[in-house]
């Protein structure tokens, strides 16, 4: 076997150490690519106690897994990831680089194509191999999608949530290899304290539900109606950017281009217009249903359900009638 | 002397323009934007605030960085007017944003910057509104071998370092690094400022530098790393089921029913 691998994810870790959903994912999705063009899929894990994530990683498609355990990488230095991940491409060339289109693969990736000299696509929603990559991404506020070759060797890319699919766990696992490199101690970059907003209930990108209300629920009060046809659903409060704005909402809540891409089996979406930014977010949904009192409101052109009425009236009316019918 | 702020525009077609107004002409692979009138990328003008605010408090200047064809003097005049104090243009037909990758954007922004030295800051937005890529700045930031932080909702500076608070997406991080640095900013800073009648007619004095190709120090082609080799409209209409009733109150009983009975619920 050669010892270049096609395929390279890099893994995030939640705070029990475990890869992120989106990791599985990625793994996932390259497996998929992998096997497409035979070549092999590997995953990178640094933090501290990457190990435990390394295994499970080398359980769920990774054919190797490159991991550094070391107190230094709790937390993401981008500097220090870079340097790292740059030396290791460098010894171990592939020809994709995968990370989720986080708030650590938007900062890392950008690095990493700079200083390799490799094209970067952000923000993908599909990767396809037709004898060579095609990356699916949304422009201009997602009016629009483009398809994007990569013209350097290597081809790096930051992907949604959901474009891949985790694999069940199987054994045998693949190789698990330490990386033979301390994290560089100089960087310019210090990284301080991590202040953490309320998650809510339930996490938006978990849920099977999310109950999401625009400009138009006027304050907080009117996202309390939600909270509770939230709970009753069993789903999270979800919003569009005005309600963030206006700080009716914690910033965590946006659905959208800049905010969370979710796609639960219900999003209920209240006194939403329908802009092509929030549908960005929203979009693959299962079923859509609109409340609005605009009956042109574009948000009916992409639903499933519509009701046009002014929420005060309908939701209250919608959540005792749900009620009923779930005791019944 | 106070700090030297350059902020990073972008002209773009006004994002919050409705859907109808962007014409997606695949065979031509570009967007014919309809009826929109340009305007800075949203996220350029959150750090246009972000650096007024830094200049409030420590004194300095701010210039004002845009590249591309055509660019709107009354657009580049109010942004200006906001609290800048001078503009550099980086202008010529050949800059048509479509045909840039983000790479070759970076390079040309790059070499503006460093006609533009010495500066203490560099502020552009977390992405663009027409790429939505989130790339050009930290490939910049890279040209110039400066430290970069990247998705700022709040930019501070004191003794020769700024200080960050990251947007992540459970809370925010706090991150440090010594001057020169550059920053993207997110939307969470605020929103620009209006400039007042009186500081854009004072605007039109200040100082407005156009920038050629040969006037910068760059090797021509510039190598790209992508290529758009298709462009589609979104698909993502539905057929809706609008539900009928003679008051609000019954539509959202019947939504109820309807969702029960198609096991949506
Ligand atoms: C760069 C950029 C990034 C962006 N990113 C995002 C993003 O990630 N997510 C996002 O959501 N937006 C984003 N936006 C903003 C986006 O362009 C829209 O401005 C925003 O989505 C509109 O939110 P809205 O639908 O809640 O408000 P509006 O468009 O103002 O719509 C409010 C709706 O509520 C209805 N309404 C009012 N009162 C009632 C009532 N009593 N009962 C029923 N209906 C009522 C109205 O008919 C209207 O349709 C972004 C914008 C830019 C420029
Ligand atoms: N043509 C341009 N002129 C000035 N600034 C730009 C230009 N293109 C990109 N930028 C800056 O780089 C940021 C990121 O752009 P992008 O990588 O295309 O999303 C933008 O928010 C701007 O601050």
């Amino acid at each position: 076997m050669k010892d270049s691998m096609d395929i390279l994810v890099i893994s995030e870790q939640t705070d029990d150490k475990s890869p992120t959903r989106l990791t599985l994912e990625l793994l996932g999705l390259g497996r998929r690519l992998a096997a497409e063009n035979n070549g092999r899929v590997g995953a990178v894990v640094l933090g501290e106690g990457a190990d435990i994530a390394s295994r499970e990683l080398a359980e769920r498609g990774a054919d190797l897994v490159y991991f550094l355990d070391n107190p230094a990488l709790s937390r993401y230095n981008p500097e220090v990831w870079a340097t790292l991940l740059e030396s290791l491409l460098r010894r171990n060339p592939a020809s994709l680089m995968l990370a989720g289109h986080t708030s650590l693969g938007q900062d890392l990736l950008p690095r990493l194509a700079f200083s390799l000299g490799a094209g970067l696509v952000t923000d993908c929603v599909e990767i396809r191999w037709d004898g060579s990559f095609l990356f699916t991404k949304p422009v201009y506020g997602g009016n629009a999608v483009a398809g994007i070759k990569v013209l350097t060797p290597l081809a790096l890319a930051t992907v949604r949530a959901r474009v891949g699919e985790a694999l069940p766990p199987s054994s045998p696992g693949g190789e698990l290899i330490p990386i033979d490199q301390d994290p560089p101690q100089e960087t310019r970059l210090t990284v301080k304290d991590r202040h953490y907003l309320e998650a809510g209930e339930c996490p938006l990108e978990e849920a099977r539900v999310v109950v999401s209300g625009g400009r138009g629920m006027g304050g907080e009060e009117g996202f309390e109606v939600l909270r509770e046809l939230a709970r009753l659903l069993g789903g999270a409060v979800g919003a569009s950017r005005p309600p963030v704005d206006a700080g009716w909402v914690p910033s965590t809540c946006q659905v959208g281009i800049t905010g969370k891409v979710v796609a639960p089996a219900l999003y209920v979406a209240v006194a939403i217009s329908g802009s092509s930014q929030h549908l960005s977010g929203m979009g693959d949904s299962g079923k859509i249903v609109a409340i609005n009192k605009d009956p042109e409101a574009y948000i009916f052109k992409v639903s499933d359900y519509g009701v046009v009425g002014d929420w005060r009236e309908v939701l209250p009316a919608f959540l005792s009638k749900l009620r009923e019918l779930a005791s019944a | 002397m106070g700090l030297h702020i350059v902020v990073l525009a972008k002209m773009v077609p006004d994002p919050e323009g409705p859907p109808s107004s962007f014409e997606v002409r695949s065979e031509e692979k570009r967007v014919a934007v309809r009826g929109l009138p340009p305007v800075i990328n949203p996220f350029d003008e959150n750090a246009l605030e972000a650096a007024i605010r830094i200049k409030e408090r420590a004194g300095g200047s701010i210039t004002l960085l845009s590249l591309g064809r055509n660019l709107s003097r009354a657009v580049i005049l109010k942004a200006v007017a906001a609290g800048a104090d001078a503009s550099v243009l980086v202008e010529e037909d050949s800059l048509d944003q479509a045909l840039l990758d983000s790479r070759s954007t970076a390079v040309l922004l790059a070499a503006a910057l460093r006609t533009l030295e010495p500066f203490d800051l560099v502020l552009c937005g977390r992405q663009a509104s027409d790429t939505n890529a989130g790339v050009v700045g930290l490939g910049v930031a890279q040209l110039l071998g400066l430290p970069a932080v990247t998705l700022a909702q709040k930019v501070e500076v004191a003794d020769g370092r700024v200080m960050v608070e990251r947007v992540l997406s459970d809370g925010y991080e706090v991150v440090e690094c010594p001057l020169p640095a550059l920053v993207t900013v997110s939307g969470e800073v605020g929103d620009l400022r209006y400039p007042s009648l009186q500081a854009i007619r004072a605007a039109k004095e200040l100082p407005q530098r156009i920038v050629r190709l040969q006037d910068l120090e760059i090797s021509l082609p510039i190598e790209a790393w992508v290529e758009t080799v298709s462009l589609a409209p979104p698909r993502r209409e539905r057929s809706c089921r609008m539900v009928e009733a003679d008051t609000p109150a019954e539509a959202g009983e019947r939504l109820a029913q309807l969702l029960w009975e198609d096991k949506v619920v």
